[in-house]
């Protein structure tokens, strides 16, 4: 008898291997603006442990990141500077626009708030709420994770 | 000291001061004429008894219907006393103008600022009235009542990473203006 040599091997396609990656080890920047930041905190600390869905640790450093998760009322004047930290992180990137203000305002309809963060940056993810619970966040981030998986890994031509 | 008080130790102290008692549930307030304001402030700093020597906010109020139509309410403190007192100005006209007290304190500088970037209240003698709050290239003056509140206007996104070495030479002269005081 022989013994049977097991080779342990999965077949899969490079661009699924990539974009499965991708999608485990998702790095948050920090960008809290409002109450919402408390929520974000919460989701990514021990209690809703952000760090089972493979999105662990955030980011001071916008070079270091891959998602913006922007918690909160966006002013017009903090505007040029959410551009320009979306700006500095490297290619892939994506953008979730946490509860409503950062979504469409929210109560704030006035001269000094951004009406929605899409208008600054491009986003994958809306999550609704005011704030949004961090289950909810936690959901947002699962369902950015589908949409990673679903993209092609070497095409990025974003807006 | 009550207001009254303060009104008879000032009017000694100030001859020609236009400045009476006002009727407040918290602190003891004045009000005080624009054009006497700055020496009413000197007085209120400066008396040993009086003892003003702290300013703590300046806070613009519109009151629109109302000639005139703009407030602007001093908060002072006199640390050794202890007390406080609050002096009220008012002003009227589209582009309302009252003198500044940078020269009697200093910590005037940021929060005359403010007032003139929400209200439009300018300060004549201020060494910096720049805008504080609202982006540099805002038009108007938010807080006004009139102001259109719920105005959806283009968003800037960008904003110079740098400046060229002229424009950082004058940031730095303009700044040690300031805080020389002596602009």
């Amino acid at each position: 008898m022989s013994p049977m040599i097991e080779i342990p091997v999965l077949t899969t396609t490079v661009e699924k291997m990539a974009q499965w990656a991708r999608r485990s080890s998702v790095w948050p920047v920090t960008f809290g603006l409002a109450c919402c930041a408390i929520e974000m905190m919460s989701m990514g600390a021990s209690r809703y442990d952000l760090a089972r869905f493979g999105a662990e640790v955030f980011r001071a450093s916008p070079r270091q990141a891959d998602l913006m998760i922007v918690a909160g009322r966006l002013s017009r004047k903090m505007a040029p500077a959410l551009r320009r930290i979306y700006d500095q992180m490297p290619e892939p990137k994506w953008v979730i626009s946490m509860g409503a203000c950062a979504s469409c305002g929210g109560v704030f309809d006035n001269y000094a708030i951004v009406q929605g963060v899409d208008k600054v940056v491009p986003v994958d993810v809306f999550v609704p709420g005011c704030p949004p619970r961090p289950e909810a966040l936690l959901y947002g981030i699962i369902s950015l994770q589908r949409k990673i998986d679903q993209q092609r890994a070497f095409e990025y031509s974003r807006g | 000291m009550d207001s009254h008080a303060i009104v008879a130790r000032l009017e000694t102290l100030v001859p020609g001061a236009r400045a009476e008692a006002v009727a407040a549930i918290d602190q003891p307030t004045v009000l005080v004429g624009a054009e006497s304001l700055i020496a009413v402030c000197t007085a209120l700093r400066d008396q040993p008894d009086l003892g003003f020597t702290a300013l703590v906010d300046i806070v613009g109020v519109d009151m629109m219907p109302r000639v005139p139509r703009f407030d602007v309410n001093y908060s002072l403190v006199a640390t050794g006393i202890p007390a406080r007192l609050r002096v009220k100005v008012q002003v009227d006209g589209e582009t309302p103008r009252i003198p500044s007290v940078v020269g009697v304190w200093l910590a005037a500088g940021f929060l005359e600022r403010e007032v003139w970037d929400l209200l439009g209240v300018t300060f004549d003698g201020h060494p910096d009235l720049r805008r504080l709050l609202t982006p540099d290239d805002w038009t108007g003056h938010p807080l006004r009542k009139d102001y259109p509140v719920q105005i959806d206007s283009p968003v800037a996104v960008h904003a110079p990473l740098q400046m060229t070495e002229e424009q950082f030479r004058a940031n730095i002269q303009a700044d040690r203006h300031v805080r020389k005081g002596d602009a």
